[in-house]
Formats: C-alpha cells, sequence, structure tokens
C-alpha cells in the first residue's frame, strides 16, 4: 500500500491558487484602468473640441430693417461716391428704427463702420443683384467684425480691448445697447458649412464649404482609382501569382509603402504630377492622385488579409466540381472576402481625407474665390482646398477668429469620418455572412 | 484503349524534396468502388488529388509518371485541368459548402459547365442530384436556405449532390466520413453503394471496415509505396504482404 494522500480541503485556496489570482485580478485591473484613461483623454478631446468649434457654427449680425426707393436708387448710383451713399441711406434707416424702437444710444457713422465693415458696398450690392427688392422693405443681416463678435463670445473685454482704428472701448457700449434692443443677434451660420475661405482680415466671412467639396472630389479620385486597382493587386497576388523571390520583394515593399511618411508621398507628387507631368497644381485631381499612392498599400494589405481569411475549403469545393481558378475567385472567395475589402477601403479612405502634410506640398491650399455652387461645377482640375489643408491654414492666421473656424472645420471634418466609419460598419453587417 | 477507367503508372510525387508517393500502379475499373487505406501520412489522400490535379494548386508539389483517364494522360500540356475535374469531381474530407442556399450549391457546377439551358432543366438536375445523394426529403422544403445550416451528415451529403450534379465519371472522395456520427456515416455509405451503378467511386478511408464495407477494390499504402492491391475480400482476409496483414490486424499504422 502507497500513502494515502493527505486530505486537503477545495475550499482553502492553496499558495499558487492564490498567487494566480492575484496575478488574473491585477491584469484585469490594468486593462480597466487603461480603458478608463483612453475614455478620460476622449472625454477631454471632445468636450475641447466642441467648446472651441461650436462658435464657429454661429455668427453674430446687425438686423436691420432697409426700405430704397427707386429714386434713392438711381440717385446713388449717378454719385461719385457710391457707397458712402449707400451708408447714409444705412445710417437713417438705422437711426429710424432706433427711434422706433425707443432705444436711445449715442453713436456715428465712424462707430457703426469700426462695428460693421463697409456697409455700404454690402448693400449696394444686394440691391444691384436683386433690382426688385427695391421700394421694397428689405431685412439685412449684416456681419459684425471680428471683434465685436470677439466681445459677445467673451474673447474680446473692456480690460483687453486697446482703442484703435479697428474698435474702440466706447462702440462696446453701443453694442451692449444695440444688443439688449435685439438689432445685434447670434444665428446659425449657414455660409460657414457653404462659403469659401475669406481674407486675412475677415475671419467672420471664412467658410469651410469649398474645401469641402474638393476634399469630395478628391476622395472621389481615390476611390476610383485605389479600390480596383487596390483589389486587382491583392487578387494577384494573393490567388495567382506564383510564390518566388520577386513577388516576396513585391509584397516586403508594399508593406514598407505603408509605413512612408505621408509628406514623402507629397514631394513624390510635387516632381511626377506637376512638375513631370504639368498637371495643374492645387488640384483635386492631382491630391487625389497622390492621396491614392499613399492608400494603396492600406488597401492591398487589408484585401489580401481578407482573401487570406476565406478557408481554403471553399477554393478547394469551387476547384473539385471543375469551376476554373478566376471562377473561384470571383464566385465565391471575392463575395465572402467583401466586407474586409470594403471595411480597409474605407478605413483608407478616412485616412486620406485627413492627411494634410502632402497636400501642403502639392499646394492644395488654393484660395477659391467662388460660392456654394460653381465650385461644384468646377471640378478635377481647377485650384481648390481640401478640408485639412483649409482647418492649417486657418490655424496658421494672425487673427484669433480664424482661430475658432479652425475648430469649427475640425468638427466637420470628424462628422466626415464618422459617416464614413458608420457606411463601413453598415456594409460590413450587410455583407457579412457565416458558415 | 484501356479496359479501365483510370489506370496509374509508375506515379512518384515530390513536394519539395519530399519524395511521398513511390512508383504507385493503380488500375481503377469502372462501376466499382476502390478504396485507399493506410496509416496517417502514407500518400493515400495524395495519391488521390493526383487524380484531378488537385495537387495542381499547391505550388512544391510536383507529380511524375502516366495517370491515364480512358486512356488519355491527364498530365499532359494539352489537357486543361477545368474539364479535367468536370469529369472526376471531388468531396472533402470536411463539408465545405458554399456559403449560399442549398439550390445554389448543388446548380454552381451545372451553370459554370452549362449543363441546363433553362430553370427547368436546372431545376430537375438538382432535384435528381440531391435525390441521388438522399437529400431531397429533408432538404425539398428548404431549398433556398443556407446550405451551411445543415448538419454535419447532410452538408457531406449536400457537397455529395453538388460533385454528382456536374455529371461527373468518376468520383473521388478523401474520407468523406470522418467528421460524421455513425447513423450519417451509414448513410453516405448506402449513398456511395448506390453510386456506384452510374460512375467509378475513389475513397480514401482511415477505417477498415468502411473499405471492407463499400469497396470491391482496395488498395493499401504505407511510407509511398502501393503494397497491395487487389479484390477487396482477398485483401482483407488473405493478404499476401506481411505488412498489409499487420496494418489490418491492427498491429501497425
Amino acid at each position: 500500500m502507497t500513502d494515502t494522500p493527505k486530505f486537503t480541503s477545495l475550499k482553502v485556496q492553496d499558495p499558487r491558487t492564490k498567487k494566480r489570482n492575484a496575478a488574473e485580478k491585477r491584469f484585469r485591473a490594468y486593462g480597466v484602468v487603461a480603458i478608463a484613461i483612453g475614455a478620460l483623454f476622449l472625454a477631454a478631446l471632445t468636450f475641447t473640441i466642441l467648446k472651441s468649434g461650436l462658435p464657429a457654427f454661429t455668427q453674430y449680425v446687425m438686423k436691420l430693417e432697409v426700405t430704397l426707393s427707386q429714386e434713392q436708387f438711381d440717385d446713388a448710383e449717378s454719385q461719385l461716391l457710391k457707397t458712402a451713399v449707400y451708408r447714409d441711406i444705412f445710417v437713417d434707416n438705422f437711426s429710424q428704427q432706433l427711434d422706433a424702437q425707443g432705444v436711445d444710444v449715442a453713436y456715428d457713422a465712424a462707430a457703426l463702420e469700426r462695428m460693421l465693415g463697409k456697409v455700404g458696398g454690402d448693400i449696394r450690392a444686394h440691391y444691384r443683384e436683386n433690382p426688385n427688392d427695391i421700394g421694397e422693405p428689405t431685412t439685412f443681416y449684416l456681419q459684425l467684425s471680428s471683434r465685436v463678435e470677439g466681445y459677445f463670445r467673451g474673447r474680446v473685454t473692456r480690460d483687453t480691448l486697446v482703442d484703435s482704428r479697428f474698435l474702440e472701448k466706447a462702440d462696446l457700449d453701443i453694442a451692449d445697447v444695440l444688443h439688449d434692443a435685439g438689432l445685434m443677434t447670434g444665428r446659425f451660420n449657414w455660409s460657414f458649412l457653404t462659403g469659401k475661405d475669406s481674407g486675412v482680415d475677415n475671419p467672420g466671412g471664412a467658410g469651410i464649404g469649398a474645401s469641402v467639396i474638393g476634399s469630395v472630389f478628391m476622395m472621389l479620385v481615390v476611390l476610383f482609382l485605389s479600390l480596383p486597382i487596390g483589389v486587382a493587386a491583392s487578387i494577384y497576388l494573393e490567388e495567382f501569382a506564383p510564390k518566388n523571390r520577386f513577388t516576396d520583394l513585391v509584397e516586403v515593399n508594399i508593406s514598407n509603402l505603408a509605413a512612408v511618411p505621408s509628406i514623402v508621398f507629397g514631394i513624390l507628387g510635387l516632381s511626377v504630377f506637376i512638375q513631370f507631368m504639368h498637371l495643374p497644381q492645387s488640384a483635386p485631381l492631382v491630391g487625389g492622385l497622390v492621396l491614392t499612392l499613399m492608400t494603396l498599400p492600406t488597401i492591398i494589405i487589408s484585401t489580401r488579409a481578407s482573401l487570406k481569411s476565406v478557408p481554403p475549403s471553399i477554393r478547394d469545393a469551387a476547384l473539385g466540381i471543375g469551376a476554373s481558378k478566376m471562377q473561384s475567385v470571383t464566385h465565391h472567395v471575392l463575395p465572402l472576402a467583401m466586407p474586409g475589402i470594403l471595411t480597409g477601403t474605407i478605413i483608407g479612405l478616412a485616412q486620406a481625407l485627413g492627411e494634410t502634410a502632402p497636400l501642403l506640398l502639392i499646394g492644395m491650399v488654393g484660395f477659391v474665390a467662388r460660392e456654394f455652387p460653381e465650385g461644384v461645377v468646377s471640378g478635377f482640375m481647377d485650384p481648390n482646398s481640401a478640408m485639412p489643408a483649409q482647418i492649417y491654414t486657418w490655424a496658421a492666421r494672425a487673427d484669433v477668429g480664424f482661430y475658432e473656424k479652425a475648430w469649427g472645420g475640425i468638427i466637420v471634418l470628424l462628422v466626415f469620418l464618422l459617416l464614413m466609419n458608420a457606411i463601413a460598419i453598415l456594409l460590413r453587417k450587410k455583407f457579412e455572412r457565416r458558415w | 484503349m484501356s479496359d479501365y477507367k483510370i489506370s496509374a503508372k509508375d506515379v512518384q510525387v515530390y513536394y519539395g524534396d519530399n519524395h511521398a508517393i513511390k512508383d504507385v500502379n493503380v488500375d481503377i475499373e469502372d462501376k466499382t468502388v476502390t478504396a485507399f487505406i493506410g496509416p496517417s501520412g502514407c500518400g493515400k489522400s495524395t495519391f488521390l488529388r493526383c487524380l484531378n490535379r488537385m495537387n495542381d494548386t499547391i505550388d512544391i508539389c510536383r507529380v511524375q509518371g502516366n495517370i491515364l483517364l480512358d486512356g488519355e494522360d491527364i498530365y499532359d500540356p494539352a489537357v486543361d485541368p477545368v474539364q479535367l475535374r468536370a469529369k472526376v469531381g471531388m468531396v472533402f474530407q470536411k463539408p465545405n459548402p458554399f456559403p449560399k442556399s442549398i439550390y445554389d450549391n448543388v446548380a454552381y457546377g451545372p451553370k459554370i459547365h452549362g449543363l441546363a439551358r433553362n430553370k427547368a432543366e436546372l431545376d430537375e438536375i438538382v432535384e435528381q442530384s440531391l435525390r441521388k445523394a438522399a437529400l431531397w426529403s429533408e432538404a425539398k422544403d428548404r431549398l433556398h436556405a443556407p446550405g451551411t445550416g445543415l448538419s454535419g451528415g447532410q452538408q457531406q451529403r449536400l457537397c455529395i449532390a453538388r460533385a454528382i450534379a456536374t455529371a461527373p465519371e468518376v468520383l473521388l472522395m478523401d474520407e468523406p466520413c470522418s467528421a460524421l456520427d455513425p447513423i450519417a456515416t451509414a448513410q453516405v455509405e448506402e449513398l456511395i453503394d448506390e453510386l456506384r451503378q452510374s460512375f467509378s467511386v475513389v475513397i480514401v478511408t482511415h477505417s477498415m471496415q468502411q473499405a471492407a464495407r463499400v469497396s470491391q477494390k482496395t488498395a493499401f499504402f504505407h511510407l509511398g509505396n502501393l503494397v497491395e492491391f487487389g479484390e477487396t475480400d482477398k485483401i482483407f482476409t488473405n493478404p499476401e504482404d506481411p505488412r498489409t496483414e499487420s496494418y489490418i490486424s491492427g498491429r501497425i499504422g
């Protein structure tokens, strides 16, 4: 007989078990802490972006009803200094409205000009474009200067403001009165979403619309070039190419290309597409070509991964009943790999959408003097900007008004990225098949 | 023209430097079930895959010697392996239906080979194939349900239906019952016996009982050599080679 083993209760943990359990607990705690830190950063980032960027979506305007008779229009147009006449008409209407509302405030034309800019020009332009409004009461929403807007947003205070030809402390009192009277109000800034970039001294008029169009055109170029080329290359490499030194070399280099800094692609695009092939500078076509080069490795790598993940038994099954290699790929392997391919493509596109450095090198910071509808027509060859390049341009400008535009642009960019990721998830769900 | 459906002469197979099949000579008769038995790694599956050139998909695999199908060398450069595989169908070890409907699984082969001129003919082929594979009664009400939703045994019968839908002359089966339970195995074995009426079947199996039950001819492979080939009854009752005897009596393998 051997010794009977000593009885040990399962209810008491032995030292080894205790140690292992403690290790497991620690490991889980690390995970929770890591996720918590990540969530914290995300929350802080979201908060900062929204806090700094949301003001870009509102604008402060002076709301004023103006009535201009035909005689006044003809008279003004016959003068030498036309806008000055219009300014006087504006001031007349302004004082009438103040009287009507019983608002009592001392102001002069110069103060109005400091707060509103050259209103005469705006009014003249409106009536010249819309002659039907002559004789009718017309409501004008006049953009306030960036300093007054900054005052309403709390960026400019009486303590920080230094009297200058741009704005005086006394003007702020007028602004307060007008704001209380409802003549100066904030409203949603549609022109930020639809408009083009503005001059360096006019942050209020800057919009991201033109560069959204530039980005959309670039993404179209990237999609229609990189998806077919990338998928075809992956299918050849994965399913047809012989495995030898040369294909190994190709494979290694594709992985290397995926890691090449984007600015390298930028300077390549500059020298090849612009200097050698003489494509126009700042054109979405060139930007799209450069981003295609950048996106291709990503798409090829993800496509090959999803082709690899299709079980070989499916290929055997197809070949076993006499399908050709090509039929087995197009009928069976490709549909099964589709969700992975689409997800990879959209992630590649999203990367390309946020890429800035290569665009700076090929001059995708074109100042587009076109408004929203015309920008769409102008197409692939006309100079344009792109969202990230536009954001970079704004962030580099001196006027603090552009700073909030940059943050606002980032919100627009992120909305586009979220949309693309949502599409990726939807496509994945739609095409996913189980076996 | 040879009397045999398939005859292999001096077949050698190499995987890189590894000599996997050595000097194999086998003659496979029409309308007969031929079983390949032998221990794991003896090369029986490799040899089976030579018969419809499925080994072509493996880069490092080289085949020498002659394999004649109806007297024609299937490794002749003029032979298109795709046409060959339509004549010599294959069923694999693990059931591998396409992730499509039962109907589409069976209809795929006839479609790509243009065997049906219209939908009615295709329906007919699908029904006949499923009937032959003894799956019709279970599948007729769910033809458009995914084939992957069937049980393991049903999936394997679906794969058999898919293989016979292309009207092959030879059906290769690579351990078709290894993933099945005894009941499903019995069904598949019964099926194999019926399929013998229409064409020649070559089956690789690990189960010697199965070989004894379903086959008329048996080939015993060991370490890449064809040790013995002959009538199944004779191999199992009165083997000539001592290695065959050791294997079937359970001493090696």
